[in-house]
């Protein structure tokens, strides 16, 4: 692959990153964010997928095989599975924050996470670190979806936004993670998935709902 | 001034002017046809032009100059952008006018003199309109200056004609993350300044959800006339304009009669594909709730500025 197209795939699998970031604070529908997460995914693997190809390893392509059917197949399979679980009253996300407010927050932590990694791209600066400032902002927005919205399921996309945007920033800061690593690093997002939805059905076959918000007191 | 931003100058206009009113007629009557209607004929707007051009001036009584002149402002400015923003050819007539900041604020100075006829007029429906006009503008002005000037920043100029002339010499520039950022949200701007769906329908007199109609509403004759002219004109603009910034291929590079033919068969396919795009889009959209559309809006700003952001730590 030559340099000008490593440099471009790299750029638009970012630029893709960020966009379905955006989109997820922008979306209402819970269906039509999963669609966006799944997207997401693929393009993580890609980004993945390039730097495997430019650094022609062949352990980093096959993390980037295993980020795909994780992140764009099975990750998203399960959130349906458990969004058709909750009824249809329970489609759309409901916000503490309303939308617009919510995208100007994003902005401003788009500029937050530009300043504050500018330190780790001097470190070393080539075009995989100078892209770090896109995975700390998908971060930041995954964890303000997950401080700002009530339906346990929403928050559930929110951790995982926010682990998308980690492991981002650790396959463009490091040559590579490791085989090992990743594969525990996704097993543990795999097993929280699984046990976050076990919980969000037991909490509405108790109570009925999954608004955090009315989980505030304590009953008998 | 170059021999070719002066030929530009010339032959733009002419074509804006005969052309947009046609681009309205293949918008409609696509929509028809694709909604199972006849149709009125791709040459219906011009049509209706010519009959209310004829018709005698009409002005509501107690309304003022503001009212009178508003058309005429809309008309001027958008002509003044279509001679100087590189449609046809990559030089410009004006060159110090065709300046992103420039381009934008005449634009946004037809749009306000519009939301003041239609509080001049001092009827109920002119005053809403104004005020959803004024909030929409309000959040489309931001979105489209930030979203362009994400595209100067590579060229390291805010001249248009320089942009589009990059862009041409460098065709890798258009699939960037920051192209693709910033033409979402000029996409979204665009459709919501002219009116379209799902922001507003153009259509419609249905009185609660008209934004642009209802400001236009007191306006009969000549002036309707030239309203319509102005707002099918400016729809052209801003689809060139979304065209050549990311697409300029076949713009004329020089004055030869062929190259200047290119241009404009070039940018008449480009404008007439985007707008069968729009027409077919706005077939499957349901207009947007008017408290949903600063959501919209804001959402096209963020992706703005994430393009600026992105023109930085990706460069």
């Amino acid at each position: 692959m030559s340099d000008g197209t490593y440099v471009q795939l790299l750029d638009l699998a970012c630029g893709g990153l960020l966009l379905t970031a955006v989109l997820m604070l922008w979306r209402r529908e819970l269906s039509a964010i999963i669609g966006v997460f799944a997207a997401q995914g693929i393009a993580l693997a890609t980004l993945v997928g390039v730097l495997a190809a430019h650094q022609g390893s062949a352990e980093l392509g096959a993390v980037a095989v295993g980020i795909l059917s994780l992140r764009a197949g099975i990750l998203p399979w399960l959130l349906h599975r458990a969004l058709a679980g909750a009824g249809p009253a329970r489609r759309e996300t409901r916000p503490v924050v309303n939308v617009a407010a919510s995208l100007l927050a994003a902005a401003l932590l788009t500029l937050l996470s530009y300043a504050v990694s500018q330190p780790l791209v001097a470190l070393e600066p080539s075009t995989a670190t100078r892209a770090i400032p896109v995975g700390v902002t998908v971060v930041l927005i995954g964890f303000f979806v997950l401080a700002t919205r009530r339906r346990a399921l929403s928050q559930l996309v929110g951790f995982l936004l926010m682990d998308n945007g980690i492991t981002t920033v650790g396959f463009l800061t490091t040559a590579g993670v490791g085989l090992t690593v990743e594969l525990g690093v996704s097993l543990d997002v795999l097993l929280a998935v699984l046990v976050l939805r076990i919980l969000a059905s037991r909490m509405r076959e108790t109570f009925g709902d999954t608004d955090l918000d009315e989980l505030r007191e304590l009953h008998d | 001034m170059s021999a070719l931003g002066v030929v530009g100058g010339v032959v733009q206009p002419l074509v804006v002017v005969a052309g947009s009113p046609l681009l309205v007629g293949m918008t409609r009557q696509l929509r028809a046809r694709l909604e199972g209607r006849a149709g009125a004929g791709i040459g219906q707007p011009w049509r209706d032009l010519r009959k209310l051009f004829g018709k005698e001036t009409i002005t509501p009584r107690g309304t003022g100059a503001v009212f009178r002149l508003a058309p005429m402002v809309l008309v001027a400015t958008t002509l003044v952008v279509a001679v100087v923003v590189p449609f046809v050819t990559t030089d410009s007539a004006l060159d110090p006018v065709a300046d992103l900041f420039a381009v934008v604020a005449l634009l946004a100075a037809g749009t306000v003199a519009l939301a003041l006829a239609g509080l001049d007029t001092g009827t109920a429906f002119g005053g809403m309109g104004a005020s959803r006009e004024m909030t929409i503008i309000a959040l489309v002005e931001p979105t489209l200056l930030v979203a362009i000037f994400a595209l100067s920043v590579r060229v390291g100029s805010t001249n248009l004609a320089a942009i589009v002339s990059a862009t041409l010499h460098d065709p890798s520039r258009v699939v960037s993350p920051v192209s693709l950022l910033a033409a979402v949200a000029l996409t979204v701007v665009i459709v919501a300044e002219n009116g379209r769906l799902p922001v507003d329908n153009p259509a419609t007199h249905l009185e609660l959800t008209m934004v642009h109609e209802a400001m236009v509403l007191e306006y009969a004759g000549p002036d309707l006339a030239l309203v319509e002219l102005a707002s099918a004109m400016r729809l052209s603009v801003f689809l060139g304009l979304l065209a050549n910034l990311f697409l300029p291929w076949g713009i004329a590079t020089t004055a030869s009669p062929l190259a200047v033919l290119g241009g404009v068969v070039a940018v008449a396919v480009k404008v007439t594909l985007l707008g069968g795009l729009l027409a077919v889009g706005e077939v499957f959209l349901a207009k947007l709730r008017l408290f949903r559309v600063p959501e919209l809006l804001a959402g096209s700003f963020l992706l703005a500025l994430l393009a600026v952001a992105a023109s930085f730590f990706l460069a």
